[in-house]
């Protein structure tokens, strides 16, 4: 079989990077160790977001929007995408002071989407919330998604343009020969001139394998859901001073999650619940929303996310031989990013260059002297 | 501080009754955990204080019921009722909803003996109200003194579906008519378990003795029985079904239906433990050793939970497990484990002789699951049909996990219960592959849902907070 | 649908179902004492609206959710009655407490 490209990883990004290869008429292949979207790309709270973003990467989430307000046109699927909008909400003047000046800042950036509001509006989109709360910061367009429905959509429609998937089977190890990459599978090799390391929470073995080594840890963002409510929400909800974040779906369920992490085994694949912590997220949910307080928490889960020592992905060339490219560690904000990183990827392969800004998510920017490292803590959703 | 136990058990049934007394009696430092309010499980239910006037309704075996919960009480563990375990963590801490309030407790070992659950089986119109299980109308028979008001219609296989007619028979309940759905043919595939089955003389008697008590009481007893539906709009007004080629219906507003029991494996399953498909029980089981002990490291398994072998076999296995703790735990050694065990073992090995017999003789039909028509309901709580299933299966899903994220099957408040074991035989068989390839539902904590507000009353320490 | 064999005698407490007043042995499950004094259904399914009433109890099928108290998704197999405990049909997903 001639290949153009292989793709490791079938979350969402090796999917939408997949995706945007084939129409560009590469001739591609998945290589997935579990199943397309066992992992983050398929459990994640589904936050469509440009909300709060780092400005590093306002560029890149204002592109993806775009995409996901035509997403059906894109991959024939709606994705279970609405447009409900998200706010951060603020509890006292100290946090909304933090919010305006937010806002201020991607003002000056030249973006428009994210707009302070004061008590009233608050308390118009978001009739729940308990009274104490006095204002907001609003990206109204923003919204949210089914995660599994979206990385199946992106999966089937590059399959239907001939993109191969080979799932159950596991990257051992990488080089490059004679002009290929040869990726080392438990069935067989695969060899394509490009490689797309879309390995998620174990992209960085690829890359260190391949001379590019990042600081990275492997975390387990935690969700928990609740039975059916009678609708009482629309906008996605998150807090400046919690980690929070707090969606009604459709089908009554809430969904809440945050930034609270469980135990994270990469190597078995597997995460573990730390239940003190949800207790904390069950705190704060009481006291935003005391309509919340008569609830049960059904199902609680975890999720393996990559997240990078500076919280943003990794996204670009390899340092070292030519032909191979990173999208990974997306640290725990990667699904709104999913649709435009596809292109992004296909870009670099097809031209050399994307239209977007994405030095800041260099592979080498750690090369530099190390600075001290943060721990991750940054909220998802 | 979070509170430690030397031993904690799982379940106030005989296999939990049985461990918990051994093991105190030994020495350890016991506590048990229960989500009833008082000691039985699901044959003793109740037995210290049914408020049945006459409590022979019930029969002899019920009876064995109340020594065990006497020795129970006497031998020093401290009981828990109305204490549910929502959450065990491979450290041995155990996360309790002890009479609403939630709390954390840690064990050096852990017994689990939570028991069975009745097989669902789903068939058109099974989510009618006025359509219970057997389980359900002896549940309230034996703590409720509550009966069928009149015409109840019994339908299914097992010998609990034959108990409770009996049961009934003796309260002086009319049973419209009792709808055997055992296939015919199960009877020559036993014929070959019968020799070893015999060697449990007692256990055969009295199923035979139950046949002949309803017998002569007159009821209607029909063989062959498929295609049962349950009837009605908003309530149950019929059952239909199939006996003899011919298409029948009797008028009735309360069916209740069994299939036999299984284990219920949320709890094991959600600490990671292998389970294997039983062909003969056709259910899942843990894996576990003949003590017990389970892949997970101080935890244990006994009882029905374990495997069906019955409230006797539950009550051995409970010893033993109990024997293996205090071993661990250092307060006997392994000489003097295996001299105390070596009864205990030969009575279990005995009365587990009748299983293969009983195992293949009320076997439920293979096709109430292959055969399921496309709009029978599957999964109760989100409402997914078989046809939903076998849809997603067209359209590449290819095990139960990945079956929630196409249907949201399995993802109600049951977390899985009602559908897990009908979802993974009805995969299995539309993609011709075994149950065993296929597996089950990855189950987390909780493993019943909690209120938001009783989560959020732990505090970081894991005491609730005052 | 039930009756019960015979008065047990047992200490009774006042509970409300749906509204309507009813002495009940103390130490029994609302779902059975609902079941008694003719609650139908419990609730209707939150996908459907479908009827729904209590199918295990003991605690594995979840059709017998209840609202108690003001609290929704109770199960009634598996709570006790209470003196003055106000136990609802719930419709669909239930209605959450003010
Ligand atoms: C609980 C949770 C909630 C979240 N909420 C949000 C949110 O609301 N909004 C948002 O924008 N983001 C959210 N995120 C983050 C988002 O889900 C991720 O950033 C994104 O899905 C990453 O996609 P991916 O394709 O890079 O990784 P993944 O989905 O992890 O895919 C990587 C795939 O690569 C495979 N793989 C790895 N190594 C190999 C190998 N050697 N061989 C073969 N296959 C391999 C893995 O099996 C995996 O399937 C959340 C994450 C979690 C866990
Ligand atoms: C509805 C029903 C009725 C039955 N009736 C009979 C009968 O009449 N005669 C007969 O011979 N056999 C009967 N059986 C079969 C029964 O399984 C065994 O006879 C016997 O009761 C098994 O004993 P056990 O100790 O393994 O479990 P059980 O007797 O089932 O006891 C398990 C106990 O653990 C509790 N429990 C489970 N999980 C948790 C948890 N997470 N936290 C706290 N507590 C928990 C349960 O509530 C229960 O009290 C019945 C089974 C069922 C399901
Ligand atoms: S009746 Fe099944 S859970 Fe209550």
């Amino acid at each position: 079989m001639n290949l153009d490209a292989v793709v490791v990883g079938g979350g969402l990004h090796g999917c939408s990077a997949a995706l945007q290869l084939a129409l560009r008429k590469l001739r591609c292949l998945v290589i997935e160790k579990d199943t397309v979207g066992r992992h983050a790309s398929g459990v994640n709270a589904g936050g469509v977001r440009r909300l709060d973003r780092d400005p590093a990467e306002i560029p890149l989430s204002v592109a993806a929007m775009e995409m996901w307000w035509a997403i059906a046109e894109l991959v024939g699927d709606d994705c279970g995408f609405r447009l409900s909008g998200q706010i951060k909400i603020a509890q006292n003047e100290t946090e909304l002071a933090v919010l305006e000046e937010r806002a201020r800042l991607v003002r000056s950036l030249g973006y428009e989407h994210e707009e302070p509001v004061g008590a009233n509006e608050l308390f118009r989109l978001v009739p729940a919330l308990s009274r104490h709360c006095v204002g907001g910061l609003v990206a109204r367009e923003d919204g949210f998604a089914q995660p599994y429905q979206t990385t199946k959509a992106f999966r089937d429609k590059a399959a239907s343009l001939g993109v191969r998937f080979l799932e159950g089977t596991r990257v051992l190890g990488v080089e490059r020969k004679a002009g290929d990459w040869i990726a080392e599978t438990d069935r067989g090799r695969f060899a394509a001139p490009v490689l797309v390391n879309c390995a998620g929470g174990w992209g960085d073995a690829i890359a260190a394998a391949t001379g590019d080594p990042v600081p990275f840890e492997v975390v387990a963002p935690m969700m928990m859901v609740s039975a059916r409510l009678p609708p009482f929400l629309t906008p996605v909800v998150g807090a400046a001073g919690r980690k929070l974040s707090f969606k009604q779906m459709d089908n009554g369920t809430v969904v809440i999650g945050g930034g609270h992490f469980g135990g994270a085994d990469a190597e078995a694949g597997t995460t573990s619940l730390d239940f003190r912590a949800l207790a904390e997220s069950a705190r704060t949910v009481a006291e935003l929303f005391p309509i919340m307080r008569g609830a049960s928490i059904v199902r609680c889960w975890a999720g393996l996310e990559g997240f990078v020592a500076d919280g943003l992905p990794v996204i670009g060339p390899g340092t070292g031989e030519p032909g191979i490219y990173h999208a990974f560690g997306f640290s725990t904000h990667g699904f709104q990013l999913g649709p435009a990183v596809g292109r992004i990827v296909a870009d670099l392969v097809t031209r050399g260059e994307s239209d977007l800004p994405i030095e800041p998510f260099r592979i080498d920017r750690f090369a530099k002297p190390p600075s001290a490292v943060p721990h991750p803590s940054a909220g998802s959703g | 501080m979070t509170a430690r136990h030397e031993l904690a058990v799982i379940g106030a049934g005989p296999a939990g009754l049985a461990a918990a007394a051994t093991a105190a009696e030994l020495g350890l430092k016991v506590a048990l955990f229960d989500d009833q309010p008082a000691p039985g499980g699901q044959i003793y239910r109740g037995v210290e204080r049914t408020p049945l006037a006459d409590p022979a309704v019930l029969g002899d075996d019920y009876r064995r019921g109340a020594d065990l919960a006497e020795a129970f009480r006497a031998s020093g563990a401290a009981y828990h009722p109305s204490c549910g375990v929502w959450l065990l963590t491979p450290e041995r801490e155990l996360g309790l909803l002890d009479n609403g309030q939630a709390r954390f407790v840690t064990a050096g070992r852990v017994i689990i003996a939570g028991g069975a659950m009745e097989r669902p089986v789903p068939f058109p119109g099974w989510t009618l109200p006025g359509v219970m299980t057997a389980g359900a109308g002896q549940i309230l028979l034996k703590s409720a003194g509550m009966v069928p008001g009149k015409g109840v219609v019994l339908a299914g296989t097992g010998p609990l579906l034959l108990l409770l007619a009996a049961q009934y028979l003796r309260a002086g309940v009319q049973i419209a008519a009792l709808l055997d759905m055992t296939p015919p043919s199960n009877a020559l595939r036993a014929l070959p378990h019968l020799p070893a089955a015999l060697s449990a003389f007692g256990t055969l008697a009295k199923g035979l003795a139950l046949k002949r008590e309803i017998h002569r009481a007159g009821v209607r007893v029909v063989k062959g029985v498929t295609s049962l539906r349950a009837l009605g709009e908003a309530r149950l007004e019929a059952v239909a079904y199939e006996a003899g080629g011919r298409e029948q219906r009797l008028d009735s507003e309360l069916l209740l239906v069994h299939f036999g029991v299984i284990p219920e494996s949320n709890t094991t399953r959600s600490l990671g433990i292998r389970h294997l498909w039983d062909s003969r029980q056709l259910c899942w089981r843990p894996v576990a050793d003949a003590w017990g002990n389970t892949g997970a490291e101080g935890f244990a398994v006994a009882g029905d939970g374990a495997g069906i072998g019955g409230a006797l076999a539950a009550e051995y296995a409970g010893r033993l497990a109990a024997l293996e703790a205090a071993r661990a735990l250092g307060r006997i050694d392994a000489a003097e484990r295996d001299r105390s065990a070596a009864p205990v073992r030969a009575a279990l090995a005995k009365e587990r002789r009748v299983r293969p017999f009983l195992d293949v003789l009320f076997q439920p039909a293979p096709e109430l699951i292959s055969q399921l028509a496309d709009d029978t309901v599957v999964c109760r709580c989100e409402e997914v049909t078989a046809g939903q299933i076998r849809e997603a299966v067209g359209q590449g899903c290819t095990g139960p996990n990945q079956l929630k994220s196409f249907t949201r099957c399995g993802m109600g408040p049951c977390q899985g219960r009602q559908c897990g074991t009908t979802v993974s035989q009805l995969i299995g068989h539309t993609l011709g592959r075994p149950v065993e390839e296929i597996g089950a539902y990855r189950i987390r904590p909780p493993l019943k849902p909690i209120g938001l507000t009783q989560l959020a009353a732990l505090d970081g320490e894991g005491e609730a907070a005052a | 649908m039930f009756k019960k064999l015979h008065d047990d005698g047992a200490e009774r407490v006042t509970v409300t179902i749906d509204g309507r007043e009813a002495r009940v042995p103390a130490g029994e499950t609302v779902a059975a004492a609902a079941l008694i004094h003719g609650l139908q259904p419990f609730r209707t399914s939150a996908v459907s609206g479908a009827p729904r009433a209590p199918y295990c109890m003991m605690g594995v099928c979840f059709d017998c959710l209840v609202e108690i108290d003001g609290t929704p998704n109770r199960q009634a197999c598996q709570v006790r009655v209470a003196e003055g405990m106000a136990i609802r049909r719930q419709d669909g997903a239930g209605e959450t407490a003010p």
